[in-house]
């Protein structure tokens, strides 16, 4: 399972890199949905092979721990859930 | 697939063990059931319990610190009131009087605490003492438990001490 988009209201480029079993991650796709903010998300344990290094070289760009949920808004790079910090990224408070 | 009723057991286990220990489970329950479920699944995937909040490689010796309860755990429970994933939480968040706020990833920034860098010069010893890496608990005997009387970690996760 790659990136999966989920469609909303235009906040430009909002991607979500998570892992399926972690709540953090959770809690930071709800906010997004409940936000109504159109993103793409993905779970990067859920994939394996070149897709998986793929997206690993893509997060250790913007993260280099590796570490989840990461947030990239438009550049902005936000590491675990933070609410206040994820809305003032997409302009909503 | 993880059940329900796998869920509900482990979370119950998990509570006990804690409490049993001086630990406290994080009091949001639905929170806690989410992360017991992500436990299962991954003892499903890889045939151990890693943490849930981290990306393991599979490999259980690779993975040994990160196995729930991690390595980590105690020290962020001391700096931040709660572990990685706020499973475990501090006395001060579990009655609300602190609250949950991001733990920073502490693996691999940092050396491990738990890699020692000696053993302490203490000769004549009558028995070696091991020390388990998750809680610090220490035994003198020939081998170290096979599950810390503690916090229960399997006995690979023991280290010679003295």
């Amino acid at each position: 399972m790659g990136k999966v988009h989920v469609d909303g209201q235009d906040a430009g480029d909002v991607t979500l890199y998570a892992l399926s079993t972690c709540m953090w991650c959770k809690k930071t796709r709800d906010l997004l949905s409940k936000l109504g903010v159109g993103h793409d998300y993905v779970y990067v344990d859920l994939t394996s092979g070149a897709e998986r290094a793929g997206l690993i070289d893509e997060l250790r760009r913007f993260n280099p721990d590796l570490t989840f949920p990461t947030l990239v808004v438009n550049g902005k790079v936000i590491i675990g859930y933070r609410e206040k910090e994820i809305k003032s990224a997409l302009g909503v408070m | 697939m993880v059940s329900d009723d796998d869920v509900e057991r482990l979370y119950r286990k998990l509570k006990e063990d804690a409490e049993s220990a001086g630990y406290h489970l994080n009091p949001d329950r639905s929170f806690v059931m989410g992360i017991v479920r992500g436990l299962l699944t991954n003892k499903e995937r890889f045939g151990y319990m890693a943490c849930p909040c981290r990306l393991p490689s599979g490999v259980r010796e690779e993975d040994l610190d990160i196995i729930c309860p991690c390595d980590y755990r105690d020290q962020d429970l001391t700096e931040y009131g709660a572990c990685y994933c706020a499973l475990y939480v501090s006395e001060r968040v579990a009655k609300g009087l602190d609250e949950l706020r991001p733990v920073p990833e502490r693996r691999g920034s940092k050396p491990s605490p738990q890699k020692q860098t000696g053993e302490a010069k203490i000769t004549g010893l009558s028995k070696p003492v091991w020390r388990c890496r998750v809680c610090g608990y220490l035994c003198a005997r020939d081998e170290p438990p096979e599950v810390c009387p503690i916090c229960k970690a399997s006995r690979e996760r023991f280290e010679r001490f003295m």
